[in-house]
C-alpha cells in the first residue's frame, strides 16, 4: 500500500524522532512510504487564529506534495483533522478533496485502513495516555465522556498491544491540555495552568511517560514538566508502538 | 478594558482559589456525567431536542403569532421589543403606570442582557433579585458569573461577610444552612410585600399560549402568585410549537445543568388569577439578524443549561468575570459577538477549540465550530485593532531568533510568522511558564534526504 | 411600523428553510420494572419523602400521625371557603400544605399539581411543609407519558413538583429549604 508520509512542520523541526518512528512502524506494518519532501505546514495555526482565507498557498502546496498518494497518514491528530476539514484547492478541487478524504492519524489508519493489531513492540514502562482533543473529539479516535455511547479508544487499544508496558488512566481522562495552537501564547496563564492540571492528574499515578496521538500537546507538556524539573518524559505513540527491546 | 486573556492571568493568580472553582464546577460537570447515563436514549433526546429547536427557528414567525394569539386569548398580555431599550421601556410603562414601588425579579439572564435593573435603578427603582445566588451578588454590586450557578466565584465566606453587612447576620457564621435560612426570612419579607414580579422564562409554548420558568429555590413561583403583576421576559427563541416538546427539554435541561433529574418546580403559567395581570414581552435584540447568519443561528437553540460552562477548561480556571458579559462560558463567547463583535473579539480566542462544550450541549449546538468560524469573521470584518494586537503578540517572541534561520523556504515563514517558540526570552509567552523544545541537529526532512531518499 | 411587524418581519427574511419536526418515539425512552419503587428512590435522592397507604382512608390516618404545625391548609377533597382570594400575607403563617396531585413521574419523582388542586396558586410554595397525595396508578415512566397524560392548559397553572425547594448557591453545597417548603413528603396511595 503507497502512503504519502505527511510530517508536520513543527515534528520536522522539532521531533525528528517522531517522523522516524512513525516512518519506521508504517514500513513494519508493509507500508510503501513516501515522503514528498516539499510539504511545510497544513496552515492550522493561521486557520485557528482566524486567517483561513490567507493559507491558500499553503493548500496548494499540500495538495501538490500529496495528490498523487493513495494514503496520507500523519502521526498529528490536530494537523490531520484541519486538512480534513479544510483544506481546499480551486484549481485541484478532485485532488483536495480525495485528499480530505485519505488522508488519516496513525493509530486509526493501522486500525481502520491497514486492519492490523500485529504490533511487535516492547516499552517496560508506566504510561498515561493523554486524550488529545482534535484526535479524540474531531477525529472520533476514542469515545468521549461527554457523549452516552459505546467506550472505545484506538489509541489505547494499539498502546495495549505493546509489551511490557503499564497503561494508566488519569482522573479526567479526557480533559484538554491547554495547548490550543496559538491558544498556547495568546492565552498563556490558561494555558499553562490546564497543562499543569494535566500534569499533575498524571503524574498522581506514578507515570513515567505521558504520551499521545499529538507531539504538540506533549511539547507544551514537555516544556511545564522540564520546566518544574520532572523526571516524567513524553513521547508519541508511535515511538512506543515502534520500541523494540 | 482588559480582555480575556489578562482577566484570566489576574484570576489564576490565586491558584488555590483557582482550582477550588475549577475543581466545584467540574464537580457539576461529574453529576451531569452521572444523570446523563442514567438515560440510554440520552443522544436520542439530544438530537430529537436539536431537531425541535431547529423546526422552531425555521417557523418562528408562525409560532410566534400563534403563541401571541392563544395567550391574548388566556387573558396574557403580549408586548414585543425590538431591542433591550425598548424592553426596558415596556417595563418602565407598566411599573409608572401602576405605581408601583415593591419588585421582585427571579433569574432572567434576558433581563441581564438587557441591563434593566440599572436601567430601572436610574429611575430610582430598585428591583429585588431573589434567587439566592443573584441576592448574594446583587448586595455586592457584582453581576453573576454563571448563568445557573451566580455566585459560584464566591466562598461561604464571601456570602458570610457580605450578609453580615446586609442582613446583619452573626459575623464569622460561615454554615450554609443558616446563611440561606437568613437569605429566607430576607427574602419572605420581599415577597410578601411585592406587587410586581419580573421572570424569566424557560420555554413559550406556541399551540398553548403558555409559558413554563423552572426554578428549584421556589422563588419565581413565590413571586409570581403574591404579586398582582407578573411580567415574564423573553428572547423569541424560547418558543417550543407544542407542549409535549417540553418533554424532551425538562429531561434534558436540568440533567445537564446540575446533574438533578429534573428542576424542583417546573411551573405552567397559561392564565392569570382573577384580579392578577400576566404580561409577556417577546425581545428580538438582535435575534433575528443572528437567524439570518446561517454559520451561527443555531446558536439560538440555547436552552440556558450553562453545561458548557462548567466542562469548559478555560471558564473553570478562568472564572465568569474574565468574559466581561452577562452570559460567559462557551456559548456567551458565540452569542456575545453578535451584539458588538470588536468588544467580544477576546472572547473568540478564549478556547483552546477543545470541543468539550459541542459534546456536552443537550440542543446540540456547534459551539467550538462556530468560535472558528467566528475567528474568520473577524479576521474578514477588520477588526484590526484586536487582530493586530494579537500579531503583534506574535511578532514580539519572533523577532531575533538566530535559531529561525536552521528552518528553510516557506516552512520558515510559517513557523517564523506563527510558532515562534525560540528565544528564551521574559516576553516570550510560551517560555514564562515552559521550556522551549530543544532544536535537533538535523530536522526530519534532512535526516531523510540523507538516509532515507533514493 | 410597530415592533411586533419589524420583528416578525426581520425573521420571516432571515429565518432558513423549513425543517421537519422530528417524530418522539416514547418507546425509545427509558422503562422501569417497578414504577412506585423507581419513583420512592428518586424523590428521597433529590430531599422528599415518599410514604405507601393501602387506601385514601390509610392515607389520612398516616398524615394524621405527623407533627404539622399549627396552621394547616388541606384541599384533598374540597377548597376550604376564602382559599382561593388570599393573599400572602395571609397565607405567610401557614405551616402545612396538604395536596392532591394528578400524576406522578418515576424518572424524576415530579408530581404534577394543577390550581385547581392547590386552591391557591401560592399555596404549596408558601407552605413551610407540603405534603401531596397521589394514587399508585397515576405513576407514568418518564416525562413522555406524563405530557401525554395531562393537559397543561386545563387551568390557568400546574406544576411538576419535585421534593422541597432547595438550593447550592452557597459554595455548592445542598440545603433543603430556599423559599418554598423546607419538607416535602408524598403519600402514594397503593391499593394492591
Amino acid at each position: 500500500m503507497k502512503v504519502g508520509l505527511f510530517i508536520p512542520c513543527y515534528i520536522d523541526q522539532f521531533y525528528p524522532q517522531v517522523g522516524q518512528a512513525t516512518l519506521s512502524l508504517l514500513t513494519k506494518l508493509g507500508c510503501e512510504v513516501v515522503f514528498p519532501t516539499d510539504q511545510t505546514c497544513c496552515g492550522q495555526p493561521m486557520a485557528n487564529s482566524g486567517f483561513a482565507a490567507l493559507s491558500g498557498a499553503c493548500d496548494q502546496n499540500f495538495v501538490r506534495n500529496f495528490s498523487g498518494c493513495a494514503y496520507i497518514v500523519g502521526p498529528s491528530g490536530s494537523c490531520v483533522l484541519h486538512v480534513k476539514e479544510h483544506l481546499k484547492d480551486e484549481k485541484q478541487p478532485e485532488a483536495a478533496a480525495h485528499i480530505r478524504s485519505h488522508i488519516y492519524e496513525l493509530t486509526e489508519f493501522i486500525l481502520d485502513i491497514l486492519k492490523t493489531e500485529a504490533i511487535q513492540a516492547f516499552f517496560p514502562y508506566k504510561v498515561g495516555l493523554h486524550n488529545s482533543c482534535h484526535g479524540q473529539r474531531g477525529l472520533g479516535l476514542s469515545s468521549l465522556s461527554e457523549r452516552v455511547l459505546p467506550v472505545f479508544s484506538k489509541p489505547e487499544r494499539l498502546l495495549g498491544k505493546v509489551k511490557g508496558i503499564q497503561l494508566f488512566k488519569p482522573l479526567r481522562n479526557d480533559e484538554c491540555c491547554g495547548f490550543g495552537g496559538t491558544f498556547s501564547v495568546f492565552e498563556e496563564a490558561v494555558s499553562v495552568k490546564m497543562g499543569k492540571d494535566r500534569i499533575a492528574r498524571h503524574e498522581a499515578n506514578g507515570v513515567d511517560v505521558i504520551t499521545g496521538v499529538d507531539m504538540s500537546c506533549l511539547m507544551h507538556l514537555e516544556g511545564i514538566l522540564k520546566r518544574q524539573g520532572s523526571r516524567t518524559r513524553v513521547m508519541h505513540i508511535a515511538e512506543i508502538l515502534n520500541a523494540e527491546a | 478594558m482588559k480582555d480575556h486573556a489578562t482577566l484570566a492571568a489576574g484570576f489564576i493568580q490565586d491558584e488555590k482559589r483557582t482550582n477550588w472553582h475549577d475543581e466545584t464546577l467540574w464537580f457539576v460537570r461529574q453529576k451531569r456525567d452521572k444523570a446523563a447515563h442514567t438515560l440510554p436514549e440520552w443522544e436520542q433526546l439530544r438530537e430529537w431536542a436539536s431537531q425541535i429547536k431547529n423546526h422552531a427557528l425555521s417557523r418562528m414567525d408562525f409560532y410566534l403569532e400563534q403563541f401571541e394569539k392563544n395567550a391574548l386569548a388566556n387573558g396574557v398580555k403580549v408586548h414585543w421589543a425590538a431591542d433591550a431599550a425598548e424592553h426596558n421601556r415596556i417595563i418602565h410603562a407598566i411599573i409608572k403606570e401602576k405605581g408601583i414601588t415593591r419588585i421582585v425579579k427571579s433569574k432572567s439572564m434576558l433581563t441581564e442582557e438587557c441591563h434593566l435593573n440599572h436601567y430601572l435603578e436610574e429611575k430610582g427603582i430598585e428591583v429585588v433579585d431573589t434567587d439566592l445566588g443573584e441576592r448574594i451578588v446583587q448586595f455586592r454590586k457584582e453581576p453573576p458569573s454563571h448563568i445557573v450557578l451566580p455566585a459560584i466565584h464566591l466562598k461561604k465566606k464571601d456570602v458570610s461577610d457580605t450578609f453580615h453587612t446586609f442582613l446583619h447576620t452573626e459575623k464569622g457564621n460561615n454554615d450554609p444552612v443558616y446563611l440561606t435560612r437568613a437569605a429566607r426570612q430576607h427574602l419572605r419579607e420581599k415577597f410578601i410585600a411585592s406587587e410586581l414580579a419580573i421572570t424569566g422564562v424557560n420555554f413559550a409554548i406556541a399551540e398553548t399560549g403558555g409559558l413554563v420558568v423552572c426554578t428549584n429555590e421556589g422563588n419565581a413561583d413565590m413571586g409570581t402568585h403574591a404579586a398582582a403583576v407578573h411580567i415574564a421576559c423573553m428572547g423569541f427563541e424560547k418558543l417550543i410549537p407544542k407542549a409535549e416538546h417540553l418533554s424532551v427539554f425538562l429531561r434534558l435541561l436540568a440533567r445537564s445543568a446540575t446533574g438533578q433529574p429534573v428542576t424542583t418546580y417546573s411551573s405552567h403559567f397559561h392564565k392569570p388569577t382573577p384580579g392578577q395581570e400576566l404580561h409577556v414581552v417577546i425581545v428580538d435584540n438582535g435575534r433575528s439578524a443572528i437567524l439570518g447568519k446561517p454559520d451561527f443561528r443555531n446558536s439560538l437553540k440555547c436552552i440556558r443549561c450553562a453545561a458548557c460552562f462548567n466542562t469548559c477548561p478555560v471558564y473553570r480556571r478562568s472564572g465568569g468575570f474574565s468574559y466581561h458579559t452577562a452570559v460567559a462560558g462557551p456559548i456567551g463567547s458565540i452569542l456575545n459577538p453578535n451584539f458588538d463583535p470588536k468588544k467580544y473579539a477576546d472572547l473568540l480566542f478564549a478556547s483552546s477549540l477543545c470541543g468539550s462544550c459541542s459534546n456536552v450541549c443537550p440542543v446540540k449546538i456547534d459551539i467550538h465550530d462556530q468560535l472558528w468560524k467566528w475567528r474568520q469573521e473577524l479576521s474578514k470584518a477588520g477588526h484590526v485593532g484586536f487582530m493586530k494586537k494579537i500579531m503583534m503578540k506574535g511578532m514580539a517572541f519572533v523577532l531575533g531568533r538566530p535559531a529561525l534561520y536552521r528552518f528553510s523556504g516557506a516552512t520558515a515563514r510559517w513557523v517564523l510568522r506563527y510558532m515562534p517558540f525560540l528565544g528564551k526570552h521574559r516576553l516570550n509567552p510560551w517560555y514564562k511558564g515552559r521550556e522551549l523544545p530543544e532544536a535537533p541537529k538535523q530536522s526530519f526532512r534532512d535526516w531523510y534526504l540523507q538516509n532515507k531518499k533514493k | 411600523m410597530t415592533s411586533r411587524d419589524t420583528i416578525l418581519n426581520a425573521i420571516r427574511s432571515n429565518k432558513p428553510q423549513e425543517l421537519s419536526l422530528p417524530v418522539i418515539d416514547k418507546e425509545a425512552a427509558i422503562t422501569y420494572p417497578d414504577l412506585y419503587a423507581q419513583f420512592k428512590n428518586v424523590l428521597e435522592a433529590i430531599g422528599g419523602e415518599c410514604f405507601e397507604a393501602g387506601s385514601e382512608a390509610a392515607a389520612l390516618e398516616l398524615i394524621a400521625g405527623w407533627e404539622k404545625g399549627e396552621t394547616v391548609i388541606q384541599t384533598l377533597n374540597s377548597v376550604p371557603a376564602g382559599l382561593p382570594g388570599r393573599k400572602a400575607e395571609e397565607l405567610a403563617e401557614v405551616d402545612t400544605a396538604i395536596l392532591r396531585g394528578l400524576l406522578a413521574v418515576a424518572e424524576n419523582g415530579a408530581i404534577w399539581v394543577t390550581e385547581k388542586e392547590m386552591g391557591n396558586r401560592l399555596l404549596p410554595f408558601i407552605a413551610q411543609q407540603l405534603i401531596i397525595v397521589v394514587n399508585e396508578e397515576a405513576i407514568v415512566p418518564t416525562l413522555h407519558q406524563a405530557y401525554e397524560k395531562i393537559k397543561v392548559d386545563e387551568t390557568g397553572f400546574g406544576v411538576f413538583i419535585a421534593g422541597p425547594s432547595k438550593t447550592a448557591d452557597i459554595e455548592q453545597s445542598l440545603v433543603i429549604g430556599a423559599h418554598g417548603p423546607c419538607g416535602m413528603k408524598a403519600v402514594v396511595i397503593r391499593k394492591h
